[in-house]
């Protein structure tokens, strides 16, 4: 735990360096496709006034300079499964946005879907020694907030101070200042397996560049799709990308649950293409251009060539209704669904004030999704796209980039975290008095 | 089997037909040729990124090229018979185009000169023709021309055709001087013309004499004016102790001039003299030195004349 805690600081350092030269790289690597957009950081530092604790709260604008995608290789349910593959996936379109850009990248943010993220909910209390709170006390209550077993080969991804109690006061963003004798918080820690974030860490080393932090791809979709509003009052996040289908929750601007349901667009690629017998390039396009969840009328008179290179006639002059195609896709879609709204039960997403769910991702754009989700999801729901952001090129402001545009965010408004705050005094004196007694020993 | 409204079966069989030929071949050429990898090698790559740093740009595009260039040079000309080879070369053919026909000066003219005066020039240009216009030094040509005395100036060019065309004011002697050991022509403002061997060589000119006569040439002229009806009586001017003029006159009668304002001094002996008809009578000298008490200096004989028509009884002198 003190381990990834440095490690996390280290990041925490090497983006404020990255922030400082100007330029820094965002990275999602998804399971269908590999996008890299390159910021750069210009003018001062304007500090946001929404609450915030730390010294990361607020950096500085940003502006897009280049981007590029690539198909995504060596990628499955969001995990590397190949690393050489994923490690060339990485170089295409790093190499890309660097040529677009002009300039050359050494620190790169990056995201990523799959490794079986789990939520824990932890609280902490302190009670003050002088009536007001410090920032070692903010410190304090975080590390005393008591950590679950988060199994073994398990790494933590985000630590996320999400509520400041005084007393008998609640909802505190910033209780720095204020006077009271207890401080209690509320930390949001998502953890994930922690050899998925070892082999992003090995592909992004090959590629020279450094890893300047790294985001869970729920969270940051759920950041650049969601409207403020949905954000302070209670929203849910369903990015639904090629592999995996992430969910989150978020309250008063924190995200306070993530998860992934590990099926997604290439699923219901891999049916049609099972369904159609056609190849998964042929079941892509099919589902791309002709596909839908909703059933008319019309679609039994709206044939659907599958085509082929087989030589057989028969085979090769086949023909499929739209009607056939999409009875294929909605079970699956709907599958997934269902999936996503048991992990919304089970998080007790039916007790927030607002029950808004927003659908994004590269497989939200089929058509008529929004009416299959109503049904089972609830009447709240809309289909979300990614904020818009300075200098974002036409071609990437699509629903399937806004786990890209959410990492801008992130990169630009980073929220505090549990590294961000110093270790409490009182861990000190151990290493101190070694460290003493060793520089006694080396100059005497 | 086939339904009727199908396409005709034979297209199929057709298609199937030409397929079977060249499809053992087609998979083998699939099978040599796999889809190109759309990634960049790991060098690639990394030379992409390298490319992108700066200071490394800067240095290929700048830096490497300036090396390169100095490095050839340093190395080329490290070799001091190579240098002396390529300044040979520079000099060859500096001196090839100024051999051409084109810049040859093979003729000289001397505009403006007397025919003694310009063998004069000829010895002092020393230029030997035909020679390479390049080679000519034009203005040290005109300065060693000017040199010579009985020139006033000189306007030295080359003419195309390989002319070399000196084109000479000469000076005009004014007066002649006459100084201990020899006599010479000097013009109006004073500069030596030539020597001469005889008064009588240039009868025309009025003669000078005295210390610093030179320098007051343009002075004596004025005087010389302003004589008029004395000219034909004029025998010369004298300098007086570098300061006045004297005129001499014949019979030896001289008139001496204020060091100031000669010539108004020589107008009003003038005037005197045509009222009085003064010069004509036997007088040595007329002194108008002090303005205010001009003097005259009787000859001996008209002293004598004049003291005994006044009944003055004197000592037989010369004064």
């Amino acid at each position: 735990m003190t381990d990834l805690y440095q490690s996390q600081r280290a990041m925490r350092n090497m983006r404020r360096a990255a922030m400082q030269r100007g330029v820094i790289a965002i990275l999602d690597v998804g399971s269908s496709k590999i996008a890299c957009l390159i910021l750069r950081f210009d003018g001062a530092a304007k500090l946001r006034e929404v609450d915030g604790v730390g010294p990361m709260a607020g950096q500085s604008s940003f502006r897009v300079i280049g981007a590029a995608t690539t198909r995504s290789r060596g990628v499955n349910f969001g995990e590397i499964t190949v690393m050489n593959e994923t490690e060339r996936a990485i170089r295409t379109a790093v190499q890309a946005a660097q040529k677009m850009a002009n300039v050359r990248v050494d620190h790169v943010i990056a995201c990523f879907s799959g490794a079986e993220p789990r939520s824990y909910g932890l609280a902490g209390e302190w009670d003050l020694q002088d009536s007001v709170v410090t920032e070692q006390d903010v410190a304090r209550v975080l590390s005393a907030c008591d950590v679950p077993d988060i199994g073994s080969g398990r790494e933590v991804l985000h630590a996320q101070p999400v509520n400041f109690a005084l007393d008998h006061r609640s909802g505190l963003g910033d209780p720095r200042g204020q006077i009271g004798n207890r401080l209690a918080c509320d930390m949001h820690m998502l953890s994930v397996d922690a050899s998925v974030v070892q082999n992003l860490l090995y592909c992004i080393k090959r590629c020279d560049l450094e890893l300047a932090g790294i985001a869970s791809s729920a969270y940051v979709s759920g950041i650049s799709s969601l409207v403020e509003d949905e954000q302070e009052l209670g929203a849910a996040c369903i990015d639904m990308g090629g592999g995996t289908t992430g969910v989150s929750v978020f309250m008063k601007k924190h995200m306070i649950f993530a998860d992934s349901v590990r099926m997604g667009g290439d699923h219901v690629t891999s049916d049609i293409s099972k369904g159609l017998s056609v190849p998964l390039a042929v079941a892509e396009r099919i589902k791309t251009k002709h596909g839908g969840v909703q059933a008319t009328g019309m679609d039994d008179r709206d044939m659907i060539e599958t085509g082929g290179d087989s030589g057989d006639w028969e085979k090769d002059r086949r023909q499929v209704s739209r009607t056939e195609l999409i009875g294929i896709m909605r079970p699956r879609v709907e599958e997934i669904l269902e999936e996503a709204r048991a992990r919304l039960d089970a998080a007790g997403f039916e007790h927030l004030p607002s029950q808004q769910i927003v659908l994004t991702g590269g497989a939200s754009q089929i058509p008529g999704l929004d009416g299959l989700a109503a049904r089972i999801l609830g009447q709240r729901v809309r289909l979300g796209r990614p904020l818009r952001v300075q200098g974002l090129p036409q071609a990437v402001t699509g629903p399937a980039f806004s786990s890209a545009v959410g990492l801008c965010l992130f990169a630009a408004h980073p929220q505090d975290e549990w590294w961000d705050f110093d270790i409490p005094a009182e861990r000190y004196p151990a290493r101190s008095l070694k460290r003493a007694l060793k520089w006694f020993k080396d100059n005497w | 089997m086939q339904p009727l409204i199908a396409p005709p079966r034979l297209v199929a069989t057709r298609a199937v037909a030409s397929k079977a030929a060249p499809a053992p071949a087609r998979a083998e050429a699939k099978a040599e040729a796999p889809r190109r990898d759309p990634a960049p090698s790991r060098a690639a790559y990394r030379w992409h990124r390298l490319w992108l740093t700066p200071l490394f740009r800067t240095l290929m595009r700048v830096g490497l090229p300036a090396f390169v260039i100095v490095m050839g040079l340093g190395l080329y000309l490290g070799n001091a018979d190579r240098r002396a080879a390529l300044t040979g070369h520079f000099t060859d053919l500096r001196a090839a185009l100024e051999q051409r026909p084109e810049f040859m000066v093979s003729l000289m003219s001397i505009d403006g000169a007397t025919p003694a005066l310009a063998d004069a020039i000829r010895k002092v240009a020393a230029v030997p023709l035909p020679k390479s216009s390049f080679d000519i030094d034009l203005l040290a040509l005109r300065d060693r021309i000017a040199t010579l005395d009985a020139v006033a100036t000189a306007d030295v060019r080359v003419k195309s055709g390989g002319v070399l065309q000196i084109r000479i004011t000469e000076r005009v002697p004014a007066v002649v001087l006459r100084k201990p050991d020899a006599l010479e022509l000097l013009d109006a403002s004073g500069h030596r013309v030539a020597l001469v061997l005889a008064r009588a060589d240039r009868p025309d000119l009025p003669l000078l004499a005295g210390d610093g006569a030179a320098k007051a040439v343009p002075e004596a002229l004025q005087i010389i004016a302003a004589a008029g009806p004395l000219v034909p009586r004029l025998r010369g001017l004298v300098r007086m102790g570098d300061r006045r003029w004297d005129i001499v006159l014949d019979r030896d009668q001289r008139i001496l001039l204020p060091a100031t304002d000669p010539v108004k001094a020589l107008e009003r002996i003038l005037a005197l003299d045509k009222a009085e008809n003064l010069l004509a009578r036997d007088i040595l000298t007329v002194d108008l030195r002090l303005q205010e008490r001009p003097v005259l200096r009787l000859a001996p004989n008209a002293l004598r004349e004049m003291r005994r028509a006044n009944g003055i009884e004197t000592v037989e002198s010369s004064l």
